[in-house]
């Protein structure tokens, strides 16, 4: 731990962090372009030049290690003198552009060029003028902006692990450009948005929208995928205008996939903004009043167990939550639940159904096996966290199934389950490298817990881990990756019939009344059934609906998701829903009402205490009962991982034609053959 | 005048043969296993002794920086690396060691890769030099055919193998660490030091890096001694140096000879004079293009040292001078060179992407006496806004020569330089955006 | 010089010849294990040999594959070094060096003589096609100002004659022999040795 002064503060640094860490301990705040946390050290922009005892030159703090002794001045009028004079040359061949730029507002060149007084450069020569580089959908490019900062290109080798990103040529005609200027193939690629510290590289879909100050920020939480990553929604009156990473170590670090990003314009497509009610084949506008006495004379007319209900893949808790109660209290029934597939769950201890080792642990991990899961698709930014691993640690990576590029080395193996079955048997090479390893972590997918064998697999695992002492006190090596904001939320609320197969009943039609909360992926041949759906989009469950009732989507009410290691993170309204539409658990409440003269819950507040009592009960309940597992039949079958496709995976990405654009960008390369 | 028996390159001009046997005549590979057998301590100690500078420019004691690579090898092999870039204006010395003097190179390489640990010595030649490296190449293939480089090196006990690597086009990979970048098949960008590569070098191994010169001195240095070498020139500016005299003279040459010789001697003697006599000089870069030049009036009593270059606000550099006459325009000169570092900036760094091509397209337009009164300071500015704060020495090679200019030659540029500024302004706002559309109304 | 941009006619394939390919496994060898991509410069200029002195982009892309690294690390390289040439150059490709220790010689001369035998512009081929000549930076032959390179080849100690003179061989499909053009031996002072008289007189 080196001691060292910074402008005659004394601060004492951990081993192998920079002066300029140095320097931000002591409090002293150093300009910088190319220098980022999470990126490697470049020490090319020359902004963060400090002076240091003994050294006639100034040096790049950012680059420089903290060592014992060093005595380091940042505020005296030689430091300032060396930023000026990088400033300027900063500004030589940037155009003033300013007032046309995106960036304009939020672009560290503007900031710090008022900081140092250097409103002009004295350049007088003619700007370099470079030519507009394609970089995809998502990246609008200005590069005369560029100050060569290579971010961008750090980015994209070290976090995204897609090597598109180059400076070609050199000196004063160096440029940032992808191999052919291809779009880069990567769903992180957007992020390069965020790290460029001017306008060079600015969001294609946001262009010229609106300007920073205009708009009202909300912190929140992202549904595009189980992980929940931290995000700010940015909203211009009721439009979400953009999506923007917020930081969260233990979750998305400082970055979001694409589709976090930009699935936003789907929020105002394809909306249902009033109730619909179908006549004749064709959906006709109503009234709130006139939907839910239709659904209340429907209701009497059938027989109880002739209703039931799923809640989908983007429902926050509180509407799974009062409609599960809706369920149980109003129509007293529980033929609920929050699968849209056979997938096998044994919801008696919670860590069967959460990603145990934490996307932290991630970095812990000395080997980690993947089982059906395809993570850069499945959960993008927890793959950038194995990358991360492998690129810190040299972390081993296996996956049962070939999976493509996952942006990192893995070894994979035949995707059979046989496969699964003899290494949980513990007679493999790999069984004995699980065994061997300290921190291992099976990374279990959804494909796998859908399989016929899949109870017996999972029990297969998890008693080989228990039985070679792999479940310690700081350590979990079991985890199921969730593709779905709403699964965990929905597990823990126990949203799911484990006495009946629900789907199969549906299947052969055997209910009279089917009630769809945001649900849409439901596979059956609708015959009779009178199906109510309550969503936001006009998607797949609507299609087949009777009555649509409009919900809202995740930017437009209040609610909770548990992400995927059990995290449990509230979305924050951003904007509110559209037209006739209101929030999700006020239509429930609201029906319940039309139907019992009595509201389920007074207001969101009681709910939400109902809530969390009710998660209480359950996880106490939980760890009491400990159950003997069971031994099921096997039967080897072939694992095929099955993704949906990335860009179209929920009903906003379906709807939003940036999604569209960037599945086509994709298709392009593919069909042209540009890329092998 | 050194005495033709303390001259180190026989054969600098080819007057006999590059081959090994006729190296062999000339003392390359006599007893080489000898020398080895002494050891490394004594090795490392006869160079420090002969107080040996680098001869890659920095002039950096070669025995010193020797005897930074680890004493130990650990789990990292040990590499050396041969300097054969040779791209700064005004220096062609290394060109004849490669064709010439092949051996003397690769018997340096074997004592010196013996000396630092080293199993792997890679040469980097610039790519122009392809028929000097062909060259060097067959000699180095002599010498595997002889045993003189390989497993058990001319009986010495250890192994060695070099290979040569092309550049191909880049004045910077002559910089040390954009050399090894080059090498690892990179664009040639400097790196950040530290760490230096005596502990994170060659593919993040220990890796000393020396010019050809030196290495090719090193083992005539061995056998006479350094008492020898040490007692040639003066303190810490010993021995001999191929000096590279071009420009205005009438005779332009490579010449071997004493650290210290005075620079009229050099040009008077071996170069033939100036062209026009000596009256007619205007100035000299005694050091390559990145050292300052130097006035006249100071090269009547010039001695060629690192040392005695330096008091001078100059440097020895790589000893490659160049002469200028009085019929030479020094501007469009210094301009020249400013095209140069412009053309050859790897752009990695700020001050150094925008500064070089802005200090050229200034020097272009003060030869042609186009700028105003106020840029010749501003010049000086920027030069001083680039040297110092770059990643490598590249920033200062390619100001120095600016700065030398206005230095000596600042009446000559103001005479032709007296246009008013055209916009007087000396509002100050304090804006960026404001500023931008300020200057569109004054337009 | 701006950045050197790949030809705008692009060729469909590439593919190393048998010797190529065998040169290229030999210099892959010389690098410790798993550091192939050290080959990546000697493999362009194999590729440009290969194809008539220049490198089409297909060419990075088999090196890239052949070397197992990102194409754009291959661009990068390409576009980074002058001597990789992205567009066709002439059969004979005149280099002139027209840096100052050159240019105080006369180098301006020799360029006139580029465009008056060869073609006006820098980078353009001759009527005949067969050469191509442009500036470039200081080659490090500097005692021998001026100079220019042919293709691998120094033509040291020259005037504006007898760069035409050369240029006429070479139009006429002849190689002129390189090396000082005013008959000194390499880099000795031209008449007026001082040094080495033994080994001069042996
Ligand atoms: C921009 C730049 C260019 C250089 N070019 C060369 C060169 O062409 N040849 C060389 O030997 N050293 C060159 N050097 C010096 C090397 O960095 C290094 O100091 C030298 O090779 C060390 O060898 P030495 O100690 O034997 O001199 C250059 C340095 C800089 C900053
Ligand atoms: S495009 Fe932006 S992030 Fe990339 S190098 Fe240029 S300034 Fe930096
Ligand atoms: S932040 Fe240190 S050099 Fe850019």
């Amino acid at each position: 731990m080196p001691k060292l002064k910074v402008n005659d503060i004394e601060v004492e640094v951990e081993d192998g962090l920079t002066v300029l860490q140095a320097c931000e301990k002591a409090g002293a705040e150093i300009p910088r372009f190319c220098y980022h946390e999470k990126l490697s050290i470049a020490g090319n922009c020359r902004m963060c030049l400090v002076e240091m005892e003994k050294s006639p030159k100034p040096i790049a703090s950012c680059a420089m290690p903290a060592a014992e002794g060093m005595n380091i001045k940042t505020n005296t009028p030689f430091v300032e003198k060396a930023r000026k004079g990088v400033m300027e040359f900063l500004l030589a061949n940037h155009p003033l552009d300013c007032p046309v730029c995106d960036q304009g507002g939020e672009c560290d060149l503007q900031d710090q060029s008022m900081f140092y007084g250097v409103d002009k450069s004295r350049f007088k020569e003619n700007k370099r003028a470079v030519p507009e580089k394609h970089m995809g959908p998502l990246i609008k490019t200005q590069m005369t902006r560029c100050i060569h900062c290579t971010r961008c290109v750090r980015f994209a080798t070290e976090v995204a692990g897609v090597s598109e990103l180059g400076a070609i040529g050199r000196g004063e005609d160096m440029q940032i450009t992808t191999y052919l200027e291809q779009s880069m193939q990567s769903e992180l690629s957007a992020n390069v948005i965020d790290l460029c510290p001017v306008g060079a590289l600015t969001s294609k879909p946001y262009v010229f929208e609106a300007r920073p100050w205009e708009l009202k920020k909300t912190e929140t939480v992202d549904v595009m995928d189980a992980v929940g990553s931290n995000v700010r929604v940015d909203t211009y009156d009721w439009e979400v205008k953009r999506v923007l990473p917020l930081i969260n170590e233990d979750i998305n670090e400082e970055w979001i996939s694409d589709k976090t990003r930009y699935a936003c314009d789907g929020l105002s497509n394809q909306r249902l903004d009033t109730p619909f009610i179908k006549y004749n084949g064709k959906f006709e506008k109503a009234s709130w009043s006139e939907v839910f006495k239709i659904i209340k004379s429907k209701f009497e007319n059938s027989s109880k167990d002739k209703v039931c209900g799923f809640v989908g893949d983007l429902t926050n808790m509180e509407t799974g939550y009062i409609f599960k109660e809706f369920f149980d209290r109003t129509l007293n029934n529980n033929n609920y639940d929050s699968r849209s597939d056979n997938r096998f769950l044994d919801n008696s201890e919670r860590e069967n159904y959460i990603f145990n080792s934490s996307i932290n642990g991630i970095e812990d991990a000395d080997l980690i096996f993947l089982i059906g899961a395809n993570p850069r698709y499945e959960a993008t930014i927890l793959n950038a966290r194995i990358r991360k691993a492998f690129v810190n640690n040299n972390t081993k990576v296996i996956s049962l199934n070939d999976s493509g590029d996952l942006t990192y080395p893995y070894k994979n193996l035949d995707g059979q389950t046989q496969t699964i079955k003899t290494i949980f048997e513990g007679s493999e090479e790999i069984s004995k490298e699980i065994i061997s390893a300290i921190k291992p972590m099976i990374i279990i997918g959804e494909s796998l817990l859908k399989l016929n064998s899949a109870e017996h697999l999972f029990n297969l695992i998890k008693n080989f881990l228990k039985k070679n002492n792999k479940f310690t006190e700081d350590w979990n090596p079991l985890n199921i990756l969730s593709c779905d904001a709403a699964t965990v939320g929905n597990f823990d609320l126990g949203i799911l019939n484990s006495e009946k197969n629900l789907l199969e009943e549906l299947k052969s039609n055997k209910f009279e009344i089917v009630y769809l909360v945001g649900q849409d992926n439901l596979e059956f041949n609708k015959k009779d059934e009178f199906v109510i759906y309550q969503g936001s989009h006009g998607d797949k469950g609507a299609e087949i609906a009777d009555i649509i009732l409009p919900g809202s989507a995740y930017t437009e009410q209040d609610g909770y998701f548990t992400n995927l290691e059990g995290k449990i993170q509230k979305a924050y309204k951003a904007s509110y829903p559209p037209g006739e539409a209101k929030e999700d658990w006020q239509i429930i409440n609201e029906l319940a009402e039309v139907m019992n003269n009595r509201k389920l819950f007074n207001d969101k507040e009681e709910l939400e205490s109902s809530m969390f009592n009710y998660i209480k009960l359950q996880q106490e309940k939980q760890t009491t009962e400990n159950k003997v597992q069971s031994i099921s039949d096997f039967m080897n079958e072939k694992l095929n991982i099955q993704i949906k496709d990335y860009y179209f995976s929920n009903v906003i990405a379906r709807s939003s034609k940036t999604m569209i654009e960037c599945n086509n960008s994709k298709l392009n390369i593919k069909s042209t053959g540009t890329e092998g | 005048m050194l005495k033709d028996q303390d001259r180190i390159f026989k054969n600098l001009y080819n007057d006999m043969g590059a081959d090994v046997k006729s190296a062999q005549t000339r003392g390359d590979w006599v007893n080489t296993s000898e020398l080895i057998a002494k050891g490394r301590d004594w090795i490392i100690n006869e160079v420090k002794d002969s107080q040996l500078r680098g001869r890659g420019g920095a002039g950096f004691p070669t025995g010193l920086k020797w005897s930074f690579a680890p004493k130990e090898v650990g789990s990292r092999p040990h590499y050396l690396v041969i300097n054969a870039d040779e791209s700064e204006p005004g220096t062609c010395k290394d060109r004849d060691i490669l064709r010439f003097e092949p051996h003397k190179l690769i018997e340096g390489c074997l004592i010196a890769s013996y000396a630092v640990q080293a199993h792997v010595c890679y040469i980097y030649i610039r790519g122009e030099y392809f028929i000097e490296g062909q060259k060097l190449q067959s000699a180095i293939d002599e010498a595997y055919e002889k045993n003189l480089i390989g497993k058990n090196a001319a009986g010495s006990g250890w192994d060695l193998d070099i290979y040569i690597h092309y550049g191909a086009g880049a004045y910077i990979c002559g910089e040390e660490t954009a050399l090894l970048e080059s090498i690892e098949g990179k664009k040639g960008q400097p790196r950040l030091k530290p760490p230096f590569p005596a502990l994170i070098g060659l593919y993040g191994c220990p890796t000393i890096i020396n010019n050809v010169e030196t290495i090719a001195v090193v083992p005539t240095i061995l056998r006479r001694g350094g008492k020898w070498f040490s007692s040639l020139g003066r303190e810490k500016n010993t021995g001999t140096k191929i000096f590279c005299i071009s420009g205005n003279v009438n005779n332009p040459c490579n010449v071997e000879e004493e650290m210290n010789i005075s620079l009229k001697e050099l040009i008077e003697v071996h170069a033939g004079g100036v062209v026009g006599g000596w009256e007619n000089l205007q100035a000299v870069i005694p050091g390559g293009s990145s050292m300052p030049l130097i006035p006249k009036e100071k090269c009547e009593t010039l001695t060629m040292d690192f040392d005695s270059l330096m008091a001078e606000k100059s440097g020895l550099g790589t000893a490659g001078v160049v002469v200028i006459n009085k019929d030479q325009d020094i501007i469009k000169c210094m301009a020249r060179i400013a095209r140069f570092y412009k053309h050859e900036s790897c752009g990695q760094c700020t001050p150094c992407r925008e500064g070089s091509g802005w200090m050229w397209r200034m020097l272009e337009r003060m030869a042609k006496g186009e700028a105003t009164k106020d840029e010749v300071d501003m010049l000086g500015d920027v030069t001083n806004q680039i040297a110092g704060h770059t990643i490598c020495a590249f920033g200062e090679g390619s100001s120095w020569p600016v700065q030398g200019l206005l230095r000596h030659f600042k009446k000559e540029i103001e005479e032709r330089n007296n246009l008013d500024p055209i916009v007087q302004k000396k509002n100050n706002i304090p804006y960026l955006v404001d500023q931008h559309l300020l200057d569109k109304k004054n337009a | 010089m701006s950045l050197r941009r790949p030809a705008k006619n692009q060729p469909e394939i590439f593919e190393f010849s048998s010797s190529s390919m065998e040169e290229a496994n030999k210099i892959v060898s010389k690098y410790p294990k798993g550091k192939q991509q050290s080959a990546v410069m000697a493999l362009l200029y194999i590729a440009q040999k290969q194809n008539d002195n220049w490198i089409p982009l297909v060419a990075m892309k088999c090196i890239a594959k052949f070397l197992d690294m990102p194409y754009i690390k291959v661009y990068e390289v390409a576009t980074f070094y002058t001597m990789y040439n992205l567009s066709p150059v002439g059969k004979y490709f005149v280099q002139v060096c027209t840096t100052t220790p050159c240019m105080i010689r006369g180098a301006n001369k020799l360029v006139e003589a580029c465009k008056e035998k060869i073609s006006d512009k820098e980078n353009e081929l001759s009527n005949d096609k067969s050469c191509s000549w442009m500036e470039v930076e200081c080659l490090g032959a500097c005692v021998n100002a001026p100079m220019m390179q042919i293709n691998d080849d120094y033509y040291e100690d020259l005037d504006k004659e007898k760069t035409v003179e050369i240029f006429d061989k070479i139009l006429k499909g002849e190689d002129p022999k390189p090396g000082s053009y005013r008959g000194r031996l390499n880099t000795e002072p031209e008449n007026n040795r001082k040094t080495l008289m033994d080994e001069k007189n042996a």
